[in-house]
Protein backbone atom coordinates (compact mmCIF):
# COMPACT_ATOMS: atom_id res chain seq x y z
CA UNK A 1 0.00 0.00 0.00
CA UNK A 2 2.77 2.77 1.19
CA UNK A 3 5.20 1.66 -1.93
CA UNK A 4 2.22 1.97 -4.19
CA UNK A 5 1.19 5.26 -2.55
CA UNK A 6 4.76 6.35 -2.96
CA UNK A 7 4.94 5.39 -6.95
CA UNK A 8 1.90 7.73 -7.24
CA UNK A 9 3.99 10.30 -5.70
CA UNK A 10 6.91 9.92 -7.80
CA UNK A 11 5.16 10.28 -10.53
CA UNK A 12 2.77 13.58 -10.01
CA UNK A 13 5.99 15.50 -8.92
CA UNK A 14 7.45 13.99 -12.28
CA UNK A 15 4.60 15.27 -14.06
CA UNK A 16 4.42 18.20 -12.41
CA UNK A 17 8.13 19.34 -12.85
CA UNK A 18 7.87 18.31 -16.70
CA UNK A 19 4.52 20.03 -17.11
CA UNK A 20 6.33 23.22 -15.76
CA UNK A 21 9.13 22.52 -17.35
CA UNK A 22 6.89 22.57 -21.11
CA UNK A 23 4.72 25.30 -19.85
CA UNK A 24 7.91 27.40 -19.35
CA UNK A 25 9.95 26.57 -22.90
CA UNK A 26 6.85 27.02 -24.57
CA UNK A 27 6.52 30.35 -23.41
CA UNK A 28 10.18 31.09 -23.99
CA UNK A 29 9.67 30.25 -27.45
CA UNK A 30 6.72 32.26 -27.99
CA UNK A 31 8.03 34.18 -30.80
CA UNK A 32 9.46 31.62 -32.71
CA UNK A 33 6.41 29.22 -32.51
CA UNK A 34 4.08 31.26 -34.07
CA UNK A 35 3.54 30.52 -37.94
CA UNK A 36 3.18 34.11 -39.23
CA UNK A 37 3.18 37.79 -38.17
CA UNK A 38 -0.06 40.34 -38.06
CA UNK A 39 0.14 43.53 -39.93
CA UNK A 40 0.47 44.97 -36.29
CA UNK A 41 2.88 43.06 -35.12
CA UNK A 42 5.25 43.80 -38.30
CA UNK A 43 4.47 47.55 -37.66
CA UNK A 44 5.31 47.43 -33.99
CA UNK A 45 8.48 45.63 -34.34
CA UNK A 46 10.45 47.10 -37.40
CA UNK A 47 11.16 43.94 -39.59
CA UNK A 48 14.50 44.52 -41.00
CA UNK A 49 14.17 44.37 -44.88
CA UNK A 50 16.79 41.83 -45.26
CA UNK A 51 14.83 38.72 -43.58
CA UNK A 52 12.22 37.21 -45.12
CA UNK A 53 8.99 36.45 -42.74
CA UNK A 54 5.13 35.43 -43.03
CA UNK A 55 2.72 37.84 -43.04
CA UNK A 56 -1.09 36.73 -42.20
CA UNK A 57 -4.37 38.26 -41.74
CA UNK A 58 -7.74 39.23 -43.81
CA UNK A 59 -7.89 39.77 -47.41
CA UNK A 60 -9.03 43.67 -46.85
CA UNK A 61 -11.91 43.96 -49.10
CA UNK A 62 -12.00 46.36 -52.02
CA UNK A 63 -8.21 46.03 -52.27
CA UNK A 64 -7.35 43.30 -54.53
CA UNK A 65 -5.97 44.62 -57.95
CA UNK A 66 -5.50 41.65 -60.18
CA UNK A 67 -3.24 42.14 -63.42
CA UNK A 68 -1.10 40.74 -65.59
CA UNK A 69 2.89 41.13 -64.85
CA UNK A 70 5.61 41.89 -67.48
CA UNK A 71 6.24 38.27 -67.38
CA UNK A 72 2.87 37.13 -68.97
CA UNK A 73 2.30 35.52 -65.20
CA UNK A 74 -0.95 36.85 -63.07
CA UNK A 75 0.03 39.29 -60.75
CA UNK A 76 -1.53 40.78 -57.68
CA UNK A 77 -1.91 43.62 -55.44
CA UNK A 78 -4.07 43.62 -52.02
CA UNK A 79 -4.27 44.65 -48.33
CA UNK A 80 -3.89 42.62 -45.68
CA UNK A 81 -5.54 43.47 -42.19
CA UNK A 82 -6.21 42.52 -38.72
CA UNK A 83 -8.56 44.90 -38.55
CA UNK A 84 -6.60 47.48 -36.67
CA UNK A 85 -3.46 47.92 -39.20
CA UNK A 86 -3.03 47.05 -42.80
CA UNK A 87 -0.06 46.23 -45.30
CA UNK A 88 -0.05 46.71 -48.81
CA UNK A 89 1.13 43.10 -50.70
CA UNK A 90 2.09 42.41 -53.86
CA UNK A 91 2.44 39.06 -55.53
CA UNK A 92 3.17 37.47 -58.71
CA UNK A 93 2.11 34.14 -59.53
CA UNK A 94 -1.20 32.03 -59.22
CA UNK A 95 -3.34 32.79 -56.14
CA UNK A 96 -4.73 29.88 -54.76
CA UNK A 97 -8.47 28.67 -55.31
CA UNK A 98 -9.94 29.91 -51.93
CA UNK A 99 -8.13 33.16 -52.51
CA UNK A 100 -11.08 36.27 -51.91
CA UNK A 101 -11.80 39.64 -50.34
CA UNK A 102 -12.58 38.77 -46.67
CA UNK A 103 -10.51 35.71 -46.62
CA UNK A 104 -7.44 34.42 -44.22
CA UNK A 105 -4.08 34.31 -45.61
CA UNK A 106 -0.19 33.69 -44.85
CA UNK A 107 1.96 35.67 -46.99
CA UNK A 108 6.16 34.51 -47.35
CA UNK A 109 8.07 37.43 -48.26
CA UNK A 110 10.22 40.91 -47.45
CA UNK A 111 9.01 44.03 -46.63
CA UNK A 112 10.27 46.75 -49.12
CA UNK A 113 11.91 50.17 -48.28
CA UNK A 114 8.24 51.75 -48.86
CA UNK A 115 6.62 49.72 -46.14
CA UNK A 116 4.71 47.39 -48.50
CA UNK A 117 5.03 43.85 -48.36
CA UNK A 118 6.95 41.60 -51.25
CA UNK A 119 5.63 37.90 -51.33
CA UNK A 120 6.75 34.82 -52.69
CA UNK A 121 4.10 32.63 -51.81
CA UNK A 122 0.44 33.12 -50.62
CA UNK A 123 -1.45 30.35 -48.87
CA UNK A 124 -5.07 30.41 -48.15
CA UNK A 125 -6.25 30.20 -44.50
CA UNK A 126 -9.58 29.01 -43.82
CA UNK A 127 -11.65 29.64 -40.77
CA UNK A 128 -13.66 26.88 -38.98
CA UNK A 129 -17.12 27.35 -40.25
CA UNK A 130 -18.53 25.15 -42.08
CA UNK A 131 -21.94 25.26 -43.72
CA UNK A 132 -24.16 24.15 -47.18
CA UNK A 133 -23.59 26.65 -49.94
CA UNK A 134 -27.45 27.13 -49.20
CA UNK A 135 -27.39 28.01 -45.78
CA UNK A 136 -24.11 30.85 -46.93
CA UNK A 137 -26.74 32.29 -49.62
CA UNK A 138 -29.43 32.39 -47.29
CA UNK A 139 -27.63 34.13 -44.55
CA UNK A 140 -25.91 36.30 -47.63
CA UNK A 141 -29.76 37.29 -49.12
CA UNK A 142 -31.08 38.26 -45.88
CA UNK A 143 -28.06 39.96 -44.87
CA UNK A 144 -26.70 38.48 -42.00
CA UNK A 145 -23.37 38.09 -43.40
CA UNK A 146 -21.14 39.65 -46.17
CA UNK A 147 -18.42 37.14 -46.54
CA UNK A 148 -16.19 40.05 -47.79
CA UNK A 149 -16.48 41.70 -44.64
CA UNK A 150 -14.94 38.88 -42.57
CA UNK A 151 -16.25 35.99 -40.31
CA UNK A 152 -19.44 34.42 -40.05
CA UNK A 153 -21.96 35.73 -37.42
CA UNK A 154 -22.15 33.01 -34.17
CA UNK A 155 -23.01 29.62 -35.09
CA UNK A 156 -25.81 28.81 -33.12
CA UNK A 157 -27.91 31.57 -35.42
CA UNK A 158 -27.47 29.12 -38.33
CA UNK A 159 -25.98 25.82 -37.15
CA UNK A 160 -29.23 24.19 -37.16
CA UNK A 161 -31.00 26.29 -39.89
CA UNK A 162 -33.19 24.13 -42.32
CA UNK A 163 -31.33 23.82 -45.65
CA UNK A 164 -33.52 25.59 -48.41
CA UNK A 165 -34.23 23.22 -51.12
CA UNK A 166 -33.65 25.55 -54.18
CA UNK A 167 -31.09 26.03 -56.62
CA UNK A 168 -27.90 24.01 -56.28
CA UNK A 169 -28.87 21.16 -53.72
CA UNK A 170 -26.68 18.25 -55.30
CA UNK A 171 -25.53 16.15 -52.75
CA UNK B 1 -16.31 -9.06 -29.38
CA UNK B 2 -18.97 -10.59 -32.77
CA UNK B 3 -21.11 -7.84 -31.51
CA UNK B 4 -18.34 -4.95 -31.53
CA UNK B 5 -17.24 -5.57 -34.70
CA UNK B 6 -20.23 -5.99 -36.34
CA UNK B 7 -21.61 -2.48 -34.61
CA UNK B 8 -18.48 -0.84 -35.69
CA UNK B 9 -18.62 -1.97 -39.20
CA UNK B 10 -22.34 -0.69 -39.82
CA UNK B 11 -21.52 3.12 -37.59
CA UNK B 12 -18.75 3.40 -40.20
CA UNK B 13 -20.48 2.31 -43.14
CA UNK B 14 -23.58 4.08 -42.44
CA UNK B 15 -21.32 7.42 -41.37
CA UNK B 16 -19.12 7.21 -44.43
CA UNK B 17 -22.32 7.15 -46.68
CA UNK B 18 -24.12 10.03 -44.75
CA UNK B 19 -20.92 11.96 -45.07
CA UNK B 20 -19.29 10.74 -48.53
CA UNK B 21 -22.65 10.65 -50.35
CA UNK B 22 -25.52 12.34 -48.52
CA UNK B 23 -24.22 15.37 -47.15
CA UNK B 24 -23.95 18.86 -48.33
CA UNK B 25 -20.87 20.08 -49.31
CA UNK B 26 -18.95 23.01 -47.99
CA UNK B 27 -19.92 26.86 -48.93
CA UNK B 28 -16.03 27.80 -49.93
CA UNK B 29 -14.72 24.25 -49.48
CA UNK B 30 -17.21 22.56 -52.08
CA UNK B 31 -16.53 19.33 -52.65
CA UNK B 32 -13.28 18.65 -50.65
CA UNK B 33 -14.65 19.66 -47.45
CA UNK B 34 -15.67 15.62 -47.48
CA UNK B 35 -11.80 14.40 -45.90
CA UNK B 36 -13.10 15.67 -42.96
CA UNK B 37 -14.97 12.41 -42.44
CA UNK B 38 -11.89 10.74 -42.08
CA UNK B 39 -9.33 12.97 -41.11
CA UNK B 40 -10.95 14.62 -38.02
CA UNK B 41 -11.96 11.19 -36.15
CA UNK B 42 -8.40 10.07 -36.87
CA UNK B 43 -7.31 13.26 -35.50
CA UNK B 44 -9.48 12.68 -32.02
CA UNK B 45 -8.42 8.58 -31.72
CA UNK B 46 -4.47 9.54 -32.05
CA UNK B 47 -4.96 12.34 -29.15
CA UNK B 48 -7.90 10.09 -27.30
CA UNK B 49 -6.06 7.10 -28.07
CA UNK B 50 -3.34 8.66 -26.62
CA UNK B 51 -4.29 9.43 -23.70
CA UNK B 52 -5.85 6.26 -22.70
CA UNK B 53 -2.20 5.04 -23.38
CA UNK B 54 -1.20 7.17 -20.60
CA UNK B 55 -3.66 6.26 -18.59
CA UNK B 56 -2.35 2.28 -19.11
CA UNK B 57 0.97 3.51 -18.03
CA UNK B 58 -0.08 4.95 -15.26
CA UNK B 59 -1.78 1.54 -13.86
CA UNK B 60 1.28 -0.26 -15.28
CA UNK B 61 4.06 2.04 -13.52
CA UNK B 62 1.91 2.35 -9.85
CA UNK B 63 -0.80 -1.12 -9.58
CA UNK B 64 1.83 -3.34 -11.82
CA UNK B 65 -0.70 -4.36 -13.27
CA UNK B 66 -0.28 -7.08 -16.08
CA UNK B 67 -2.93 -6.14 -18.37
CA UNK B 68 -2.30 -2.65 -19.02
CA UNK B 69 1.37 -3.54 -20.32
CA UNK B 70 -0.13 -5.77 -22.78
CA UNK B 71 -2.94 -3.70 -23.80
CA UNK B 72 -0.56 -0.49 -23.98
CA UNK B 73 1.66 -2.86 -26.01
CA UNK B 74 -0.81 -4.03 -28.66
CA UNK B 75 -2.66 -0.13 -28.70
CA UNK B 76 0.83 1.64 -29.70
CA UNK B 77 0.18 0.48 -33.52
CA UNK B 78 -2.62 1.30 -33.51
CA UNK B 79 -2.42 4.64 -32.11
CA UNK B 80 0.46 5.52 -34.55
CA UNK B 81 -1.52 3.98 -38.18
CA UNK B 82 -4.73 6.25 -36.90
CA UNK B 83 -2.26 9.18 -36.61
CA UNK B 84 -0.64 8.53 -40.04
CA UNK B 85 -4.22 8.46 -41.46
CA UNK B 86 -4.75 11.79 -39.88
CA UNK B 87 -1.42 13.16 -41.42
CA UNK B 88 -1.86 11.75 -45.19
CA UNK B 89 -5.50 12.94 -44.92
CA UNK B 90 -4.45 16.22 -43.62
CA UNK B 91 -1.44 16.81 -46.13
CA UNK B 92 -4.06 15.91 -49.49
CA UNK B 93 -6.87 18.20 -47.72
CA UNK B 94 -4.06 21.11 -47.70
CA UNK B 95 -3.03 21.01 -50.75
CA UNK B 96 -6.13 21.63 -52.64
CA UNK B 97 -7.62 24.53 -49.75
CA UNK B 98 -4.26 26.11 -48.52
CA UNK B 99 -2.19 25.62 -51.60
CA UNK B 100 0.40 23.08 -49.82
CA UNK B 101 1.02 19.38 -48.38
CA UNK B 102 2.62 20.34 -45.86
CA UNK B 103 4.10 23.57 -43.37
CA UNK B 104 5.75 23.45 -39.89
CA UNK B 105 2.75 25.38 -38.04
CA UNK B 106 2.28 24.48 -34.60
CA UNK B 107 -0.49 22.15 -35.19
CA UNK B 108 1.23 20.25 -38.00
CA UNK B 109 4.36 20.01 -36.35
CA UNK B 110 2.97 19.29 -32.63
CA UNK B 111 0.67 15.92 -34.43
CA UNK B 112 4.02 14.60 -36.11
CA UNK B 113 5.82 14.62 -32.71
CA UNK B 114 2.62 12.75 -31.37
CA UNK B 115 3.19 10.01 -34.38
CA UNK B 116 6.62 9.87 -33.85
CA UNK B 117 5.92 9.21 -29.66
CA UNK B 118 3.21 6.57 -31.42
CA UNK B 119 6.32 4.85 -33.03
CA UNK B 120 9.01 5.16 -30.13
CA UNK B 121 6.45 3.57 -28.20
CA UNK B 122 5.88 0.72 -29.95
CA UNK B 123 9.33 0.37 -30.77
CA UNK B 124 10.90 0.91 -27.13
CA UNK B 125 8.45 -1.92 -25.76
CA UNK B 126 9.75 -4.29 -28.22
CA UNK B 127 13.29 -3.27 -27.64
CA UNK B 128 13.70 -5.55 -23.98
CA UNK B 129 14.41 -8.98 -24.02
CA UNK B 130 12.80 -8.47 -20.77
CA UNK B 131 8.84 -7.71 -21.35
CA UNK B 132 8.71 -6.34 -18.08
CA UNK B 133 11.97 -3.60 -18.27
CA UNK B 134 10.10 -2.85 -21.82
CA UNK B 135 6.91 -2.06 -20.16
CA UNK B 136 8.92 0.42 -17.82
CA UNK B 137 10.79 2.51 -20.60
CA UNK B 138 7.69 2.42 -22.61
CA UNK B 139 5.47 3.63 -19.79
CA UNK B 140 8.15 6.31 -18.96
CA UNK B 141 8.11 7.44 -22.38
CA UNK B 142 4.18 7.19 -23.10
CA UNK B 143 3.95 9.70 -19.55
CA UNK B 144 6.64 12.16 -20.68
CA UNK B 145 4.55 12.42 -24.28
CA UNK B 146 1.30 13.05 -22.78
CA UNK B 147 2.29 16.74 -22.58
CA UNK B 148 2.24 16.70 -26.19
CA UNK B 149 -1.54 16.23 -26.20
CA UNK B 150 -2.39 19.56 -24.71
CA UNK B 151 -0.27 21.06 -27.35
CA UNK B 152 -1.74 19.63 -29.76
CA UNK B 153 -5.39 20.25 -28.53
CA UNK B 154 -4.48 24.06 -28.27
CA UNK B 155 -1.81 24.64 -30.15
CA UNK B 156 -4.56 26.51 -32.91
CA UNK B 157 -5.70 28.55 -29.86
CA UNK B 158 -1.83 29.43 -28.14
CA UNK B 159 -0.20 30.21 -31.81
CA UNK B 160 -0.76 31.75 -35.50
CA UNK B 161 -1.51 28.72 -37.06
CA UNK B 162 -2.44 27.78 -40.45
CA UNK B 163 -4.50 25.10 -39.18
CA UNK B 164 -7.83 27.06 -38.55
CA UNK B 165 -9.14 26.62 -34.59
CA UNK B 166 -12.04 23.81 -33.49
CA UNK B 167 -14.94 23.33 -35.10
CA UNK B 168 -16.82 21.14 -32.51
CA UNK B 169 -14.62 20.52 -29.62
CA UNK B 170 -15.21 23.76 -28.71
CA UNK B 171 -16.98 25.48 -25.49
CA UNK B 172 -19.63 27.78 -27.43
CA UNK B 173 -21.95 26.02 -29.97
CA UNK B 174 -20.22 23.70 -33.06
CA UNK B 175 -19.13 25.92 -35.65
CA UNK B 176 -20.88 23.56 -38.02
CA UNK B 177 -23.96 22.80 -39.56
CA UNK B 178 -26.40 20.17 -38.32
CA UNK B 179 -26.21 18.67 -41.88
CA UNK B 180 -22.32 17.99 -41.40
CA UNK B 181 -21.79 17.76 -38.26
CA UNK B 182 -23.89 14.56 -37.31
CA UNK B 183 -22.45 12.87 -40.39
CA UNK B 184 -19.26 13.71 -38.81
CA UNK B 185 -20.25 12.51 -35.27
CA UNK B 186 -21.41 9.20 -36.95
CA UNK B 187 -17.91 8.51 -38.81
CA UNK B 188 -16.16 9.38 -34.95
CA UNK B 189 -18.43 6.87 -33.30
CA UNK B 190 -17.66 4.39 -36.19
CA UNK B 191 -13.95 4.46 -35.99
CA UNK B 192 -13.73 4.81 -32.41
CA UNK B 193 -15.90 1.62 -32.21
CA UNK B 194 -13.42 0.34 -34.83
CA UNK B 195 -10.38 1.25 -33.41
CA UNK B 196 -11.45 -0.36 -30.10
CA UNK B 197 -12.32 -3.61 -31.56
CA UNK B 198 -8.54 -3.92 -33.26
CA UNK B 199 -7.30 -3.26 -29.93
CA UNK B 200 -9.27 -5.63 -28.02
CA UNK B 201 -8.81 -7.80 -30.49
CA UNK B 202 -5.22 -7.54 -30.68
CA UNK B 203 -4.92 -7.86 -26.72
CA UNK B 204 -6.90 -10.92 -26.85
CA UNK B 205 -4.42 -12.44 -29.33
CA UNK B 206 -1.61 -11.39 -27.08
CA UNK B 207 -2.81 -13.18 -23.70
CA UNK B 208 -3.82 -16.23 -25.59
CA UNK B 209 0.43 -15.99 -26.87
CA UNK B 210 1.09 -15.76 -23.62
CA UNK B 211 -1.34 -18.13 -22.42
CA UNK B 212 0.14 -21.04 -25.35
CA UNK B 213 3.96 -19.86 -23.84
CA UNK B 214 3.32 -21.08 -20.71
CA UNK B 215 1.74 -24.34 -21.31
CA UNK B 216 4.46 -25.01 -23.35
CA UNK B 217 6.82 -24.18 -20.86
CA UNK B 218 5.58 -26.37 -18.28
CA UNK B 219 5.04 -29.22 -20.25
CA UNK B 220 8.94 -28.81 -21.27
CA UNK B 221 9.66 -29.23 -17.73
CA UNK B 222 7.40 -31.47 -17.08
CA UNK B 223 9.01 -33.69 -19.89
CA UNK B 224 12.69 -33.00 -18.37
CA UNK B 225 11.73 -34.14 -15.09
CA UNK B 226 11.67 -38.10 -14.87
CA UNK B 227 15.36 -37.87 -16.81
Amino acid sequence: MTRKKRRLMVLLLAGLGLGTATALTLTAFQDNIVFFFSPSDVLANRHSADRAFRLGGLVEAGSVERRTGSDGRPAATFRVTDGAQAITVSYSGVLPDLFREGQGVVTLGRLLPDGSFRATEVLARHDETYMPPEVADALRRSGHWNPEQGAAPPAETWNTAPRPREGRSGG
Amino acid sequence: MPVLWASALVVVGAGLAWGLLFSPPDWQQGETVRIMYVHVPMAWLAMGGYTGLAVLSVMSLIWRHPLADLTARELSPVGAAATALCLATGSLWGKPMWGTWWVWDARLTSVLVLFFLWLGHAALVRAFDDPDRGAKAGAILALVGIVNVPIVKFSVDWWNTLHQPASVTRLDSPGMHVDILYPLLTCATGFSLLFGAVVLARTRAAVMERRVRALQLARARREDAPA
